[in-house]
């Protein structure tokens, strides 16, 4: 059997996921980031991406997150995202709906550059990127199905 | 026939009130079992950022966080999480009285207080007192989001790192069950995870891109997902205190109804026989 390591994402508002895994894959400031099980401890800041993660079986799932902190230890990897996606979920959603909500976030930002309006300008950059990650999904869906 | 009109208008209103109060008391209910799912929901982040911060005591940071550092108690910032609504028993007046205890002792030792307060019922309350208000949150709905509490609780954040603050605490009511809500305070900052036992190995976390960085977005999250928690949390027990009270108050309702009641027909009853008698007597005189 193969060696893996039980995997954990939560977000505000849920858990995401929990199970096993051999292989991670998270978007890390500084960049993409592989683990393997056994992996160094390590504690690192996340940016708006994709998680992909890969079970014992080889099956990776998809999960977007809109940026928050992982945390590594050799036999456990906690993802604490702000938000986070599923990808039958991200499937699931009206592409119109997803759409005029990062418009309406965006709209609301010219208003003046306060400290609170940070936390706005932020929400919109991870809708925008939410919204390229459903996109680029979904594309990929069309074309294995051709 | 005097008093029975007035008597009927009387339970009428009533049979209105508690009309009101049955329905109010059914919304709550079922609001009351999403909010419950809702505080589920949020708790397992809670719980997971609490087990990262334990290992991260465990470990032999090379930096300190300044969140994490025990400093003598000048001046505390406060967290009062209340509801925007009333008509929910003695939820919020618990609450006041349980805090209002405290401030005095800190008041006793010379500790200045600054208070965020969050809902509409905090807000009138830090009014009405004298204290120094700092920010305020209201018409956070049934399902507080997280970013708006962020930005609240930001500010504080902000003082405590200034040192401005020495601590913060946060002031809510903990959900036991839907019967039962218990008013408490608790700490927030410092961050003091519980002291570690046995001395490890010596190790420590690998930090991207450093570990002041990293420190600080995740203790800022977890103080962040104190307080989303708490309102979480309070939505519940305002639901389940709203159900309680209006449980009650349409008890009430009833039980005024039924003595108004037998008041009307004793009335009536009085009525009539007063109307006979005068009849009777009446034709006693003719005959």
């Amino acid at each position: 059997m193969a060696i893996t390591v039980r995997v954990d994402i939560v977000s505000a508002d849920h858990a995401v996921m929990g199970g096993e895994a051999t292989f991670v894959v998270v978007p890390t400031k500084m960049g993409e980031l592989g683990i393997t099980p056994r992996h160094t401890q390590l504690l690192s800041e996340l940016k708006a991406g994709e998680v992909r993660v890969t079970d014992a079986k080889g099956v990776v799932s998809l999960f977007f997150v809109s940026g928050g902190v992982i945390e590594v230890q050799p036999h456990a990897i906690t993802i604490l995202a702000d938000s986070a996606l599923r990808e039958e979920d991200a499937r699931a959603l009206e592409m119109i709906e997803e759409e005029a909500r990062l418009k309406a976030l965006e709209s609301r930002i010219e208003i003046g550059t306060r400290e609170t309006d940070y936390f706005r300008l932020r929400g919109a950059v991870e809708a925008e990127e939410r919204l390229k990650w459903i996109e680029g999904i979904r594309g990929s869906a069309r074309h294995s199905s051709q | 026939m005097a008093g029975t009109k007035e008597i009927r208008t009387q339970i009428k209103s009533i049979q209105n009130t508690r009309k009101i109060t049955k329905a109010m008391e059914m919304v709550a209910a079922s609001k009351m079992r999403k909010a419950q799912e809702n505080m589920q929901a949020t708790r397992p982040y809670l719980d997971k950022i609490r087990v990262v911060i334990s290992n991260l005591s465990k470990a032999h940071p090379e930096y300190v966080h300044p969140f994490m550092v025990e400093r003598t108690v000048k001046r505390v910032g406060l967290i009062l999480v209340t509801t925007d609504r009333g008509l929910c028993g003695g939820l919020n007046v618990n609450l006041f009285r349980h805090v209002l205890r405290t401030m005095q002792g800190w008041s006793e030792s010379n500790v200045e207080i600054d208070v965020c307060a969050i809902g509409s019922k905090g807000v009138a309350f830090v009014k009405r007192g004298a204290f120094n208000p700092v920010a305020e949150i209201t018409g956070l709905g049934d399902r507080p989001r997280f970013v708006k509490v962020q930005g609240a609780v930001k500010t504080l954040l902000d003082s405590f790192e200034a040192g401005k603050l020495d601590e913060v605490w946060v002031a809510r009511n903990e959900f036991v069950n839907s019967m039962t809500q218990k008013p408490n305070l608790v700490r927030v900052l410092p961050i003091t995870p519980e002291a570690v036992t046995a001395q490890q190995h010596h190790w420590d976390y690998i930090y991207e891109p450093e570990s002041k960085d990293v420190l600080d977005l995740l203790l800022k999250r977890f103080v962040a997902a104190s307080v989303h928690q708490a309102t979480v949390e309070n939505v519940a027990c305002e639901m389940s205190a709203r159900r309680i009270a209006m449980k009650n108050a349409t008890d009430n309702a009833g039980d005024l109804i039924g003595s108004l009641k037998l008041k009307y027909n004793k009335a009536r009853q009085a009525a009539i026989t007063q109307e006979i008698a005068e009849i009777v007597s009446g034709a006693a005189a003719v005959g």
